[in-house]
């Protein structure tokens, strides 16, 4: 690579902001890969809409993250000169888009908890987080109403968008885990009332999911098993396709300015 | 392979309390909820609404421009239903 | 323009109109009336303004490809968001022109079957490949600045549908030649590669973005009736001219050379441009640009694709309405 990568210096908190910043970036770019190839025009304006909230909400916690930090990255730092190891997304949010199933399913997945999770970041007492949270809540609450929409007309509609939707609930349910789980370095910030304590958010988040899941005449997953390492960059082999095609003019010409 | 007609629904918005919604154009949707997102999907991107109304266009009953006459003329020429018919001397002020 | 393939004349048609019913409606186009969808009107116009405006709705959604090839690979996040937002701001403005078209009496479906199988055209500047970075700024500099030009006179345009979505196009896309003269003028004040990128992509797409107007003048023959319902209001060769003396100095500030050696300055200021290679523009516009195949294959695609998606909300829809009925019914 022309372009060595940036070193972080990862306190808690600059942690914390950058393993949000990257779900809303990951996930929001896997969202404009559909731009110009969805199944009718107007879910092609939804899905770049969804991808352009999410974006704007990673560029927000990057640039407090650089804030936090006090060095001299900013947001297209940590975007576009950091490595498969050095991202801090959840496994779910670079899982590829495969059909609309599974892209609706992803959706639905995560923006049920991001909902929960903005919701309850709105009582930080770290201001910017607060602020960011309760913009990025309302953004999720209208992911979660479209996508939830989608899932019962998927599971409820044909013999084959319910076979495809459960597909996609059965692939995509083992990453879910790794929403709920905290390490030490999230323990102390959630002690100090910054970060948010994901655990009491699950009963909720899987109420939603259920009763959705059950109106869309699916079901979920019998297996508990779930997979863990997108926080500490140990990712799927997805997600260094999808930085080498981010990356690849800011790690091409090095030092420009675009 | 033909591919079916989907339901074509007109889009109303409200800009702003206190004004009327008003036709902004159209799209396709399967049903209302669909067809609501959308609406807010495509035709308020910009800030442009705070209220949408979508209406089947199938539901849209429309006066005929063949009938113009009939519909329309006769109004033309009851000029006393309008204020300017009425002479009122200028010291008496605006009424 | 985004229409320019309409080159074929529907003057047969009028033999079947009743004359005085066809002298009534250019009565009501000379006295610059608006023409709505019930209205009575000649068959000629209901099929040239249902093509016309197909041809640009087609010309919308299929123009999201060449760009949409740099979403994922946007040098920065804040060129990211400003170019899926126009991008996206492409497919509402196929969206509100399929619905123009829509209202002539042809369904969005059939309109869009008739692009997927080849048989409809659309604007040959999209069957070029993007294949730098500068290709973007390009396209938002000269192609969205080019669409401009022939756009903002189609808001007065005597088919109501049609105005009314132009006024709502020409409103979006305010930000789009800003944001690709943006982009060059950002190359062109970085490294030397980056310079070069810029001067390689005006390079490749200057010709291409002439050709958008349209044949010259003298070799176009739809213009005649188009120009009588007031549905063209300039010639396609007084557009080019216009959008040629718009753009040199623009070149010029970013240090960039037009690529025609030819080019030269009359009296009265007008750039005139060298030949153009028509050869090339009708290759194109006959299937044979560099793009074509790929194009219709990427919409096909993702037409055939979404065919399940668009079946489950059909059948969602049908299913729940029939439940409905059943719950009134007991």
């Amino acid at each position: 690579m022309a372009v060595a990568n940036i070193q972080i210096s990862e306190t808690p908190l600059v942690l914390y902001t950058l393993r949000r910043a990257d779900d809303a970036l990951i996930l929001g770019h896997r969202l404009s890969e559909w731009c110009g190839h969805a199944p009718t025009l107007e879910e092609d304006m939804a899905l770049a809409n969804m991808g352009l909230d999410l974006l704007g909400q990673a560029r927000e916690l990057y640039a407090y993250a650089a804030k936090v930090e006090g060095k001299d990255n900013d947001e297209d730092k940590f975007a576009y000169l950091r490595d498969v190891r050095q991202y801090r997304n959840l496994l779910l949010v670079e899982q590829p888009n495969g059909d609309f199933a599974r892209t609706m399913v992803r959706q639905f997945l995560y923006a049920v908890f991001a909902d929960l999770y903005w919701r309850a970041m709105m009582q930080s007492k770290d201001a910017t987080l607060a602020a960011i949270a309760a913009k990025s809540e309302k953004e999720s609450a209208y992911h979660v109403r479209h996508a939830l929409e989608w899932i019962i007309r998927l599971g409820d509609g044909t013999e084959e968008s319910h076979r495809r939707a459960q597909t996609a609930i059965d692939d995509l349910w083992s990453f879910t885990g790794e929403m709920f789980a905290v390490d030490d370095s999230e323990r102390g910030l959630i002690d100090a009332g910054i970060a948010v304590d994901p655990a009491p958010l699950q009963p909720q988040w899987l109420k939603t999911i259920t009763t959705v899941v059950n109106e869309a005449t699916l079901g979920l997953p019998a297996s508990n098993w779930m997979q863990q390492g997108g926080r500490s960059g140990r990712h799927s082999e997805h997600l260094g396709h999808l930085l080498s095609e981010l990356q690849s003019l800011q790690r091409t010409f090095p030092g420009a300015t675009w | 392979m033909t591919t079916p007609n989907s339901p074509l629904w007109e889009v109303f918005i409200r800009s702003r309390n206190g004004l009327a919604h008003k036709h902004v154009g159209s799209l396709h949707a399967a049903d209302a909820t669909l067809a609501l997102q959308a609406a807010r999907d495509i035709y308020t991107r910009r800030g442009e609404g705070l209220s949408i109304w979508v209406v089947p266009s199938s539901a849209i009953t429309a006066s005929d421009p063949a009938e113009k006459g009939m519909m329309f003329e006769p109004a033309e020429s009851k000029i006393y239903r309008h204020p300017t018919f009425y002479d009122v001397p200028e010291e008496v002020g605006h009424m | 323009m985004y229409t320019q393939a309409l080159n074929t004349s529907d003057a047969d048609d009028r033999n079947v109109e009743d004359a005085a019913r066809a002298a009534a409606f250019q009565a009501r186009i000379d006295a610059d009336e608006r023409i709505e969808p019930n209205d009575s009107m000649p068959a000629a116009y209901r099929k040239t303004l249902t093509r016309q405006i197909s041809q640009h709705a087609h010309s919308e959604i299929v123009g999201m490809l060449p760009e949409g090839n740099w979403i994922t690979r946007a040098p920065t996040l804040r060129r990211k968001a400003a170019l899926l937002a126009k991008v996206q701001d492409e497919c509402g403005h196929g969206l509100y022109l399929y619905a123009a078209a829509e209202t002539l009496g042809t369904s969005r479906e059939e309109l869009v079957d008739a692009m997927l199988a080849g048989k409809a055209k659309y604007s040959s500047i999209f069957n070029y490949p993007t294949l730098t970075w500068a290709d973007i700024g390009t396209i938002g500099w000269l192609v969205d600045g080019a669409a401009i030009m022939n756009q903002i006179p189609l808001c007065r345009c005597s088919y109501g549908p049609y105005a009314r979505a132009m006024i709502r196009v020409c409103k979006e896309e305010s930000f789009h030649q800003r944001q690709g003269f943006e982009i060059m003028l950002t190359l062109c004040r970085g490294t030397d590669e980056q310079k070069a990128m810029a001067q390689d992509a005006l390079n490749r797409w200057w010709w291409p973005v002439l050709m958008m107007f349209g044949p010259p003048d003298k070799a176009s023959q739809h213009s005649d009736t188009s120009t009588k319902w007031k549905i063209k209001r300039f010639s396609n060769d007084e557009l080019r001219q216009k959008f040629i003396d718009a753009t040199v100095p623009q070149a010029q500030f970013l240090g960039l050379t037009i690529p025609d050696p030819e080019m030269k300055q009359d009296e009265a200021g007008h750039w005139l441009p060298g030949p153009i290679d028509w050869d090339e523009f009708k290759q194109v516009l006959s299937g044979n640009g560099p793009c074509n195949r790929d194009r219709l294959a990427a919409r096909r695609k993702a037409h055939d694709e979404g065919a399940w998606v668009r079946e489950a909300a059909a059948a969602y829809a049908a299913k729940r309405k029939r439940r409905q009925f059943a719950q009134a019914a007991e």
